[in-house]
């Protein structure tokens, strides 16, 4: 009688002691296998010497008749009972005589461990400490590298820098064009909803002048940046850790600092203004796209308006602040990407956590800058 | 197929990427149970070959057929329900490296099975045990040597007891002896499961270690120009280019190859 399903069935102690075991119908993975529940009781209550195999009725076998035999076993062991394996099929003695080939060496196998809070509080305030040390070092190493570039004694390919500036410019326009108009007309919207009240529709032109160029247009770049460009550097350096391109470069003398991370620094910082002049002026088009269409105001007007509401110090400002964000994204994303481990999951955290931190970065800048102008009257 | 113990045919296979054509012309057939050799010096094709038998990538001409059924024309469904009968070991090893091993082995489990998550793990360490990585479930693939992750992939690989196993380049890398084991375990994977095994390399130990049968490709003329037993084919072959590789060029004149 072959029936399909995995059974097992267990017969009475022989004069000799042995248990046996009945296994028929079909054990696969794919059906599954019964538990070793009952042998395990067997076995405790009336303690054999030894365990015999009937396998008459066995029809198709795989890993999963394996997998139980080296419960049984183990249980066994255990109890002391020898396990009769000459009567299982030959490629089941085989496979079980291939998996004990290559004992367990001691100590290998991990426990879970239970870590009391304070432990892992420890732990990850040492982990802070540790990560904002490696951090002030790659700052360091970066201020000494660009001290070495002033003195015309640092190096790096020309070529290099070159493909960095098409990447983070060039490439970058499209996104700062939908950005940077969607900015200026949701202002101009914001503000016109409020001032039309007063009558004082004329002076959305100002409210979108001074908002873009003074904020949002170095803001909204350096965001953008930091999510395309920052999270770029850190894949692209995090993917040479973990296939040792850094390590070549090392070993023949070329500082990786100097190769790798100054020509995305000063890129950043080339075409950071570039972008931020150039995400301030659609800002500016975006709010008059809004003006004359819906608030009734001439182009001649807006305009003018918009002239006479920014200053040099305020457009300044702004592309002052958008080399510094330059610096800062470009600086957080490499610094994530040569802390990349060595697996292609650490290249993914890499990317992420440069995002985290260079918009982190950018925002906090932005409000130490707020304060600093304030101080100064600026 | 006329031959019922063939388990993988090719007929008429090109291989080609783009306008590039790779090899031409390849008929081989792949016998049930038997460890296949696909050898050849460096750059002949013999990893496109293995990408072409899984359908990584699609031939420009011919067709691959697993018994009866051409999986080359087959359509998706088909062509996965093949797929999960065959398992595949790649080069680097190609554990997911935010898994520990016995997730890598287990995670066809879950996918294909319906097995009980404890049920798996089990599974997942009879298959680690199999390949000597008894203890090493927990570990993740960055924290264990290029061997040992070369012998987890063979545990993934054959995790749902695949009736074909495709490994590529499996002793590239390793220690002679680390390589000498690897060698012995598919040897005897290959008389405990009955699994038909696909071998790609040029190591001669292995080559000559394990292998049943075998094809020979050949960079220049991008075709087979030997097949067989690699013994015989080192005891009886006559081309100079098979010969010079079977011998590490110890034997074959550089300059004497047939031409055409």
């Amino acid at each position: 009688m072959l029936t399909q399903e995995p059974n097992l069935a267990v017969g009475r102690i022989a004069a000799d002691g042995a248990l046996s075991i009945t296994l028929s119908g079909a054990w696969t993975l794919r059906s599954g296998f019964p538990s070793a529940g009952p042998i395990a009781r067997e076995i405790a209550t009336s303690r054999p010497r030894s365990l015999v195999f009937d396998v008459r009725d066995l029809g198709a076998w795989d890993s999963a008749l394996v997998t139980f035999l080296r419960h049984l076993d183990a249980l066994c062991e255990s109890h002391q009972v020898a396990m009769r394996r000459d009567a299982l099929p030959v490629g089941v003695q085989r496979l079980l005589a291939l998996a004990e080939a290559v004992p367990e060496k001691p100590g290998v196998r991990r426990t879970s461990v239970h870590t009391p809070w304070i432990a892992r509080l420890g732990t990850t305030a040492l982990d802070l400490g540790a990560g904002s040390v490696s951090a002030v070092a790659f700052v360091g190493e970066v201020a000494s590298a660009t001290w070495r570039l002033m003195r015309r004694s640092a190096r790096f390919r020309i070529g290099d820098l070159a493909v960095v500036v098409q990447e983070c410019g060039v490439q970058a326009l499209p996104i700062v064009t939908l950005i940077s108009i969607l900015v200026g007309m949701i202002l101009a919207f914001v503000g016109a909803v409020q001032l039309t009240r007063f009558g004082a529709q004329i002076y959305v032109a100002d409210l979108v002048a001074i908002a873009v160029v003074r904020e949002m247009g170095c803001i909204m770049t350096g965001i953008i940046m930091a999510g395309r460009t920052g999270s770029g550097f850190a894949a692209q350096l995090g993917t040479m850790k973990v296939t040792q391109e850094i390590d070549a470069l090392t070993t023949l003398g070329l500082p990786s600092i100097e190769f790798l991370v100054l020509p995305r620094i000063v890129a950043l910082c080339l075409m950071m203004p570039i972008l931020c002049v150039y995400a301030d002026v659609l800002g500016i088009v975006g709010g008059a796209g809004v003006g004359v269409s819906m608030l009734d105001l001439t182009l001649v007007q807006y305009v003018r308006e918009t002239v006479a509401a920014i200053t040099l110090t305020s457009f300044a400002t702004g592309i002052a602040k958008s080399v510094f964000f330059g610096a800062l994204i470009a600086i957080a994303g490499c610094l994530r990407g040569m802390q990349c481990g060595k697996s292609s999951a650490s290249v993914g955290e890499a990317a992420t956590s440069a995002v985290v931190t260079g918009i982190v970065l950018i925002i906090a800048a932005d409000g130490l800058f707020a304060v600093l102008l304030n101080v100064l009257g600026i | 197929m006329a031959d019922p113990r063939a388990h993988i045919v090719v007929h008429a296979l090109t291989l080609a990427y783009g306008d590039r054509v790779v090899l031409t012309d390849l008929d081989f057939s792949v016998k049930r149970g038997q460890v296949f050799i696909v050898m050849g010096p460096s750059g002949c094709g013999k990893s496109t070959v293995l990408r072409n038998l899984i359908g990584l990538d699609e031939p420009a001409k011919g067709d691959v057929f697993y018994g009866d059924v051409n999986f080359t024309r087959a359509a998706a469904g088909e062509r996965e329900a093949i797929l999960r009968r065959v398992g595949v070991l790649y080069q680097s090893g190609a554990l997911w490296s935010s898994m520990t091993l016995a997730e890598n082995v287990g995670f066809p489990l879950e996918e294909y099975t319906d097995l009980t998550r404890d049920e798996i793990r089990d599974v997942a360490s009879l298959k680690l045990a199999l390949v000597g990585l008894e203890g090493f479930e927990d570990y993740y693939p960055a924290e264990i040597s290029g061997g040992m992750q070369k012998r987890a992939g063979l545990a993934r690989a054959i995790a749902l007891d695949p009736e074909a196993l495709l490994l590529d380049e499996p002793s590239a890398g390793l220690d002679p002896v680390s390589s000498r084991l690897l060698d012995d375990l598919i040897l005897q994977l290959r008389d405990s499961l009955g699994a038909t095994i696909v071998v790609v390399t040029h190591e001669l130990a292995s080559i000559f270690t394990i292998g049943d049968d075998s094809i020979f490709l050949d960079p220049e003329t991008r075709t087979v120009i030997a097949g067989g037993s690699p013994k015989d084919l080192l005891a009886h072959s006559t081309d100079a280019r098979v010969r010079r590789f079977l011998t590490r060029g110890a034997e074959g004149d550089p300059g004497g190859r047939a031409d055409g």
